[in-house]
């Protein structure tokens, strides 16, 4: 049977990580190459890149650094951040990576979507949510409205609509992140994801709020997730890939268990 | 030389990455001749049965392929290659090159999981492969490895000698073929870590015959 996936996420600045990554052994922790090779080994199931390079003109240096990681890991990884047009798309695939994922350009122009879904392919293209709680309206009706600009800035679009909408314009996966869940460490917005994952054919992996292995076991059952998204949790130690598939092995959820 | 069959179907580069980190030369390629010379043959793909199959005829590829495989080269499908050296497949109702004789079928929506939860399609993820017999591109790989698999359809071979693994998923699918010289899996091994790259590193030393 399907396993559920584990997926570290790793911001990457200017071809370099952005937060101070403490770890053990040989790893440049300022290096996303090298921690795409550690978590490799480590046994991710899975890669996420977000690139927040602020300016567009250093966009080649990501381009370089996904070449790179290609030539390193077999697994598969997607890149977000900066993604606005079937052409950087084609160019991030090319350089080696399995999915790209938009977010921002989608709630702009929705048609990105399908427009890299009939280039590439619906797996490659991976909607990225953000998502937060407010009242639910006529205009926003499930109560979770989509944010753009890190949080910012609301759109006044229905995240469960989206969801729908992001679906039936070809794309192939949902990466659902809470930004009221975001950085707290309390654990992943179940609700929301139950929510979304129950309503749409396509896979969810949850982002947002992961601090202990409990929350990851809370978010792969009852909040229906397919994956889900971890940072700090193992970014700087506190947990192994390999602590948190054991946990979860042992809790009765499948888990890829050799690499 | 290695040949990776070239029909704009994606994925090539990192099938050629992969070959290149075990220390394999190898070509991209759409040319008739090139194929026909080529030691071996990676037949990759991401995309649709019908347009695939469309650019397979375009380019002579479909004639190189079945020459090849009556000639006894070692050849490997990979995900929708694996679907195109069937029959047919019901993805654009498509005629496909029908080295091993059945069908490609889409999953079927209300399959359910062991929590009773309903299956997405396409199948994506990893998920283990139960062999029905030893086979030498599968020496070295353990019983418990699992692989990347990105799909909405599957084979459905009508002889069961073709079938050489299995693979739950609401259903149990074959997710890898053999027929002599050809081996064809439904996964991307070029994207299944090292068991993945296992397998690539054997087709590279296999003769194309049944048994090491």
């Amino acid at each position: 049977m399907l396993s559920k996936r584990i997926i570290p996420c790793l911001d990457v600045r200017d071809g370099k990580l952005t937060k101070g990554i403490k770890f053990k052994g040989n790893v440049d922790i300022g290096d996303p190459v090298d921690m795409a090779a550690f978590y490799y080994e480590e046994g991710a199931d899975e890669l996420v890149f977000y690139d927040i390079t602020a300016s567009s003109d250093r966009r080649d240096i990501m381009i370089e650094t996904v070449r790179k990681v290609a030539e390193k890991i077999f697994i598969p990884f997607s890149v977000g951040g900066g993604i606005r047009n079937v052409e950087d798309m084609r160019r991030v695939l090319l350089a080696g990576a399995e999915k790209i994922s938009v977010n921002s350009a989608a709630i702009r122009e929705p048609d990105i979507i399908s427009k890299g879904a009939e280039a590439f392919g619906s797996q490659c293209v991976v909607l990225g949510m953000d998502v937060k709680k407010v009242s639910p309206s006529e205009k926003i009706p499930s109560g979770y409205e989509m944010v753009i600009d890190g949080g910012r800035t609301f759109v006044g679009v229905d995240a469960l609509a989206w969801a729908k909408r992001g679906e039936s314009l070809g794309a192939g996966e949902i990466c659902l992140n809470s930004i009221d869940a975001d950085g707290t460490k309390e654990g992943y917005e179940l609700a929301l994801n139950k929510l979304i994952a129950s309503s749409v054919n396509i896979p969810v992996i949850a982002s947002g709020g992961a601090g202990t292995i409990e929350h990851l076991f809370e978010v792969l059952t009852e909040g229906y997730a397919d994956a889900a998204l971890i940072a700090s949790m193992t970014h700087y130690g506190t947990y192994t890939i390999q602590q948190i598939k054991s946990y979860l092995h042992d809790k009765g959820i499948k888990v890829r268990s050799t690499w | 030389m290695i040949a990776i069959i070239d029909y704009k179907a994606g994925n090539l580069t990192s099938v050629q990455r992969a070959l290149q980190s075990l220390g394999w030369e190898s070509v991209i390629t759409r040319d008739v001749s090139e194929v026909i010379e080529a030691e071996r043959i990676i037949f990759p793909g991401v995309g649709a049965a019908g347009q695939a199959m469309a650019d397979l005829k375009k380019l002579g590829l479909d004639q190189a392929l079945i020459k090849s495989y009556h000639e006894g080269k070692p050849i490997l499908g990979i995900c929708l290659g694996t679907q195109i050296i069937m029959k047919w497949s019901e993805e654009n109702d498509t005629q496909c090159l029908g080295l091993i004789q059945g069908e490609v079928r889409r999953f079927q929506d209300g399959l359910s999981d062991e929590r009773d939860r309903k299956l997405k399609v396409p199948h994506m993820g990893w998920n283990g492969v139960t062999l029905k017999t030893q086979h030498p591109l599968f020496e070295g790989v353990g019983p418990e490895s699992e692989f990347y698999f990105v799909h909405a359809y599957y084979p459905v071979s009508e002889s069961p000698d073709t079938v050489l693994g299995e693979t739950d998923y609401g259903i149990r699918f074959a997710s890898v073929l053999n027929s002599k010289n050809l081996v064809a899996v439904q996964f991307h091994l070029e994207k299944s870590g090292r068991p993945g790259l296992k397998i690539l590193s054997n087709f590279c030393q296999w003769s194309g015959t049944d048994h090491a």
